[in-house]
């Protein structure tokens, strides 16, 4: 009989201890596999799909950055002596540009002699700037090829334009992300965060008996609510009352995604808040009645000091659905890759530039490994924040 | 008793795969039910997922036919020969793309410089290009549709976007803001077109002459933003996916590409 009960409690045991193990480690897993991921992008060039840049022999360029070969092919740099060349203009001619100069018939079966035109081409040029797959590159070439710089971490937290699908190199630069997002998840915490706890203590402390069973399941249904349908509610009514009430041109902008997240992290903040303050043993309330404080004092100095570990995990778990959450905020902040000034202006979230764009990232590109990284950025500044509420909780206690 | 009842169908049973492009997909999907109602022993399944995707699936093998909204690119062709398989194209459809704004704007047509200026960013006030002073907000597909990359290369000349661009992730998003913003201009699919929006005629011989886009000026090509709708397969697998095909070529095929709201090859 002792022997089963040790054995029955062995196996409980067991099962405890693996599933929490399986859960840090899974947890574990998914950190690193985000980070070696993410990481594979620096110290490698953004050009997709092993294409060359190649120049005229007699150009003097030695290396290029991403961003000044997009511009290149914008035609916003239309002169050589603009990128530490010599004075001439510039010939752009993509892949398909260089293909459609010759017919069918120079072109020969399976483009058989593309290398050699190309070459002549390159060499009858001075101006020109080409890319093309490797495959066409001859082996002895006679032009010049052109090293794309590779990209810097630096870079990549500070670049302020954002084109992952410029050809032939893309551009990188996450700073109108992070500050998007950071702007769209400050203006949801500013307006979830008093409207939630004034709520929780209402319906904890104050409201009647009656009044909280008709309000509770109200909040709670609220979370049940897709997070697409928020989008469109938020695209068709919220992002034109903002445009009317501000006299803007546009009402996609960081408040209406502020607004919206808002909204959709109460029912976490109010229920789990609520929660908490209703744990508050009643024998210390009633003491504190007893030695005749009020009602309110009770509140402010018993039931929420005692309540606070609860509270500030519902600020957490509200925030930290502001902060990853997708759908709904594609759909209203307009997805305009821009730097923010103000909250009424379109920005750009992580989330959304992850969602958006995964779908058609080649897997293993640069473009895949560049939102992993973005995914890096956003597990960092949610740690970060994390950290910040776990150190108030511990100095005030 | 079920598998004997199953073993049969299977033997008999013709199916394959149909992969790619989102902008297809309604039309693959309605040509595949007709399909199939006709012929019951064929079942074909098919599935989105973007135009690089289903061709990508294609070179490795994990589908049958790739639908695309663009022609396949260079690269594609490449690793098409690297893998030594030798696949045809067939042109089903053609999908017109219209500029549309909103409707209280006052301006009816542009030209495809105009539009190049607009969604690169470099002409931002609507009385630039003949219309009220007001700021312009050009919405784009997300940079994922391959929609945004034939706008990008047929319209703006392969330019980039505008960074102020804002970036819908659906057709109906866009035409929902375009509706309820004034200085709004945006692109659509042809059977997108409602009447909450305008559609702009539009000039490519620098305004001499101005087309609206409709579905006769898509067929005989007077409307200049219009791109074919592709099917690629392999060679080797012609056989079982030619009948298919065929029907969608058929005139009792085209019908269905008319009534999906999309372009048919010919009346």
């Amino acid at each position: 009989m002792k022997l089963l009960r040790r054995i029955t409690e062995k196996i409980t045991h067991g099962i405890l201890f693996t599933s929490s193990m399986v859960t840090s480690i899974t947890v574990l897993l998914v950190v690193l596999f985000l980070f070696r991921e993410g990481i594979g992008l620096f110290n490698q060039t953004a050009i997709e799909g092993h294409l060359v840049v190649v120049v005229n022999s007699s150009n003097p360029l030695s290396q290029l950055t991403s961003k000044q070969v997009k511009d290149i092919f914008n035609q916003d740099i239309t002169n050589w002596k603009d990128i530490a060349g010599t004075e001439g203009e510039i010939i752009p001619k993509s892949i398909d540009d260089l293909a459609g100069l010759f017919t069918e018939e120079e072109l020969g079966t399976d483009f058989k002699n593309l290398p050699d035109l190309i070459e002549k081409y390159v060499k009858e040029n001075p101006g020109v700037i080409a890319y093309f797959p490797e495959t066409y590159l001859k082996k002895d070439f006679k032009g010049k090829l052109i090293p794309l710089k590779k990209i810097s971490v630096k870079e990549f937290i500070t670049g302020t334009e954002w084109y992952p699908t410029s050809q032939p190199a893309a551009v990188y630069g996450a700073l109108p992300l992070i500050l998007g997002t950071l702007w769209v998840s400050l203006g949801a915490i500013l307006l979830a965060l008093p409207i939630g706890l004034i709520t929780a203590i209402y319906m904890a402390e104050v409201a009647g008996q009656r009044f909280r069973n008709i309000l509770k399941p109200v909040v709670e249904l609220l979370s049940g609510i897709p997070s697409v349908v928020y989008g469109f509610f938020g695209l068709v009514v919220l992002v034109p009352l903002i445009q009317k009430l501000f006299k803007l041109d546009v009402g996609e902008t960081a408040l209406a995604g502020s607004v919206i997240l808002a909204i959709m992290s109460l029912p976490t903040i109010i229920t789990i808040a609520e929660d908490a303050i209703r744990t508050t043993p009643r024998a210390m309330k009633e003491a504190s009645l007893a030695l005749g404080a009020s009602h309110w004092q009770t509140l402010v100095r018993i039931t929420i000091p005692f309540a606070k570990s609860g509270i500030i995990a519902a600020v957490i778990l509200g925030i930290g659905r502001a902060v990853g959450e997708t759908m709904a905020v594609l759909m209203v902040t307009g997805n305009a890759s821009v730097i923010p000034h103000t909250f009424l202006e379109p920005v750009r979230t992580i989330p959304a530039t992850i969602a958006a764009e995964l779908g058609e990232a080649s897997f293993g590109g640069t473009h895949f490994k560049a939102l992993f990284a973005l995914g890096i950025i956003l597990f960092i500044m949610t740690f970060i924040f994390n950290m910040l509420v776990e150190t108030v909780k511990t100095r005030k206690t | 008793m079920a598998l004997a009842l199953l073993l049969p169908a299977m033997i008999q049973a013709q199916s394959f795969k149909i992969k790619g492009s989102d902008t297809v997909l309604p039309l693959s999907q309605a040509e595949a039910e007709a399909y199939m109602k006709k012929d019951s022993k064929t079942s074909i399944a098919v599935t989105g997922g973007g135009s690089g995707v289903g061709l990508s699936a294609i070179i490795s093998g994990t589908t049958d036919i790739a639908q695309a909204s663009r022609s396949m690119k260079m690269d594609e062709k490449l690793k098409m020969q690297e893998a030594g398989k030798a696949f045809k194209e067939v042109i089903i459809a053609y999908d017109a793309l219209a500029v549309v704004v909103n409707p209280a704007n006052p301006v009816n047509q542009l030209t495809r410089e105009q539009l190049e200026g607009i969604f690169t960013g470099k002409i931002t006030n609507w009385k630039e290009v003949g219309g009220e002073d007001a700021k312009i907000v050009a919405y784009s597909r997300e940079t994922s549709s391959g929609t945004y990359e034939f706008f990008k290369d047929h319209v703006l000349n392969k330019k980039n976007f505008g960074t102020n661009a804002l970036l819908m992730p659906a057709t109906g998003a866009i035409t929902q803001s375009v509706s309820q913003t004034r200085g709004a201009i945006g692109y659509v699919g042809l059977a997108y077109v409602e009447k909450a929006v305008k559609a702009l005629k539009v000039s490519y011989d620098k305004g001499k002459t101005y087309v609206a886009p409709s579905v006769a000026s898509a067929m005989d090509k007077t409307y200049p933003i219009t791109r074919p709708l592709y099917y690629y397969y392999l060679v080797s697998i012609e056989k079982t996916v030619s009948p298919y095909i065929n029907y969608v070529l058929s005139p009792e095929g085209q019908k269905v590409v008319s009534q999906t709201g999309y372009v048919p090859l010919k009346k």
